[in-house]
């Protein structure tokens, strides 16, 4: 047993690059999130707009192709003001730990594993850490902070009401979701998402085998980006705005910026835990498209989270904690110990 | 090992650029016209008199204690989960024990109706 555990992969060292070419890709990755965000932007007004019978949006620019910019610029000439009852630099801080555990979190997505450019080996992911989930669900974790803290230093009670059951909301289904992807871990046998894919590679996508994991991750994933029908922590027929009634202009603007990456994130992780990553079955395709097949996938992902959203009514709170708590939580449970059975005993 | 972190070092700094320069950008291009009824928190209803000091429902608290057994529980069946195949059987036993125990807990949690939102 000895050798098992000096052979364990987490001793693994995660390969790196020259640090130029890491601050470059950071730097492009980076980008891509930030131009992503109004796009989804666009595309899920427009979109509901033709659910419920409607265009959407169509002044600005062609096909109204321009209104996420009118959008950031109408809220950045907003007036800059906090409520009496604040506590100024929480209330300052909040919306930009929003932000950077939202971009942080993207650094994950693994585009495609390592790939030779002009010479040099170049990862298509912003880090691949041999710990790669936890990662991802480090950052979920603070991000909580950021509704929590701009909810309560807001000093309203319909904020505070907003960040209660955020954090209420977050915490209860981060462990189903912690939980759903146990059973792909034991599957692919690594918690690195780059090795995630390539085991998929090789043994198919998880979704078939895990499809109980799957969905579980994803409710769990709607309700972790706050996405309707899990919107309750900004539930606006009853709380108002929740946690960003007291924000305005480019502050509120942080958070929904944060919202929407977090969307991304979420389906990203799911088309590389779940979908196969970069992987087209039966086709040995060539390295360049990797990352446009990626970007497919969660395009397709993200029209998913909109179709929900046009579609479903939003949750009662004591349904949603029941939910979580009485069916989330022990399905993902039995579906980690089955996976755990069958995994070894074909083995 | 430690340097395959940078570009999340990146990220990080990128992403607090951001958000700086909404609040700043907002606070350089937004006009300034202070009303002292504007610096009021919002209200609707019954009026407000809301002190820092807010009270909030017990669920919420038990919430988060459950949330801390039940995450530990994750976080410890993740090595194993990692490790599975190259122990076998031995790691199967051992992460059924510790999954049962902690479902004898978590039944004892619903029958005791921590579960029940009020």
């Amino acid at each position: 047993m000895n050798e098992v555990v000096l052979n364990m992969p987490l001793a693994l060292v995660g390969y790196y690059e020259p640090w130029w070419v890491q601050i470059l890709k950071a730097v492009i990755i980076f980008a891509v999130g930030l131009q992503l965000v109004p796009m989804v932007l666009i595309v899920e007004r427009k979109l509901l707009g033709r659910f419920q019978h409607r265009v959407g949006p169509n002044r600005v620019g062609p096909f109204g192709m321009l209104q996420p910019i009118a959008d950031i610029l109408k809220l950045l000439t907003k007036e800059d003001f906090r409520p009496r009852t604040s506590v100024g630099f929480i209330f300052a801080l909040a919306p930009i730990i929003s932000m950077v555990t939202a971009i942080a979190a993207w650094a994950i997505i693994p585009f495609s594993n390592t790939q030779d450019i002009f010479g040099t080996e170049v990862g298509f992911y912003g880090v691949d850490p041999s710990v790669g989930v936890l990662y991802a669900f480090a950052f979920g974790a603070i991000a909580f902070y950021g509704l929590m803290l701009g909810g309560w230093a807001s000093g309203s009670k319909y904020s505070f009401l907003g960040a209660m059951r955020a954090a209420a909301q977050l915490i209860s289904y981060e462990v189903s979701q912690g939980l759903a992807l146990v059973g792909v871990i034991m599957m692919a046998g690594t918690l690195s998402l780059t090795e995630v894919v390539e085991a998929q590679q090789a043994e198919g996508w998880y979704v078939f085998p895990q499809i109980v994991g799957f969905i579980i991750f994803v409710i769990a994933g709607f309700a972790e980006t706050n996405r309707a029908p899990f919107d309750l922590p900004e539930a606006d027929a009853e709380l108002v705005g929740g946690y960003s009634t007291e924000y305005g202009g480019g502050r509120f603007a942080s958070f929904f910026f944060a919202e929407y990456l977090n969307v991304l994130v979420i389906s990203g992780l799911t088309v590389t835990m779940f979908l196969g990553g970069w992987d087209i079955p039966f086709w040995d395709e060539p390295g360049w498209i990797h990352p446009f097949v990626v970007l497919f996938k969660i395009s397709l992902f993200v029209f998913f989270f909109i179709w929900v959203r046009a579609t479903l009514p939003r949750l009662r709170y004591d349904q949603l904690m029941s939910f979580g708590w009485k069916i989330l939580l022990p399905l993902a449970t039995v579906n980690a110990l089955v996976t755990a059975i069958l995994v070894v005993v074909i083995d | 090992m430690i340097r395959s972190y940078l570009p999340a070092l990146v990220f990080v700094v990128l992403g607090s650029g951001v958000g700086i320069a909404f609040a700043v950008l907002n606070g350089l291009l937004g006009r300034k016209r202070a009303v002292a009824a504007k610096s009021d928190p919002y209200e609707c209803g019954l009026p407000s008199d809301v002190q820092n000091g807010f009270r909030f429902g017990i669920s919420f608290y038990l919430i988060a204690m459950l949330f801390i057994l039940f995450d530990i529980e994750v976080l410890f069946l993740y090595p194993v989960a990692i490790q599975l195949e190259a122990f076998g059987v031995f790691a199967l036993v051992e992460t059924i024990i510790f999954v049962v125990l902690l479902m004898v807990a978590f039944v004892y949690v619903w029958r005791r109706g921590a579960l029940e939102w009020k």
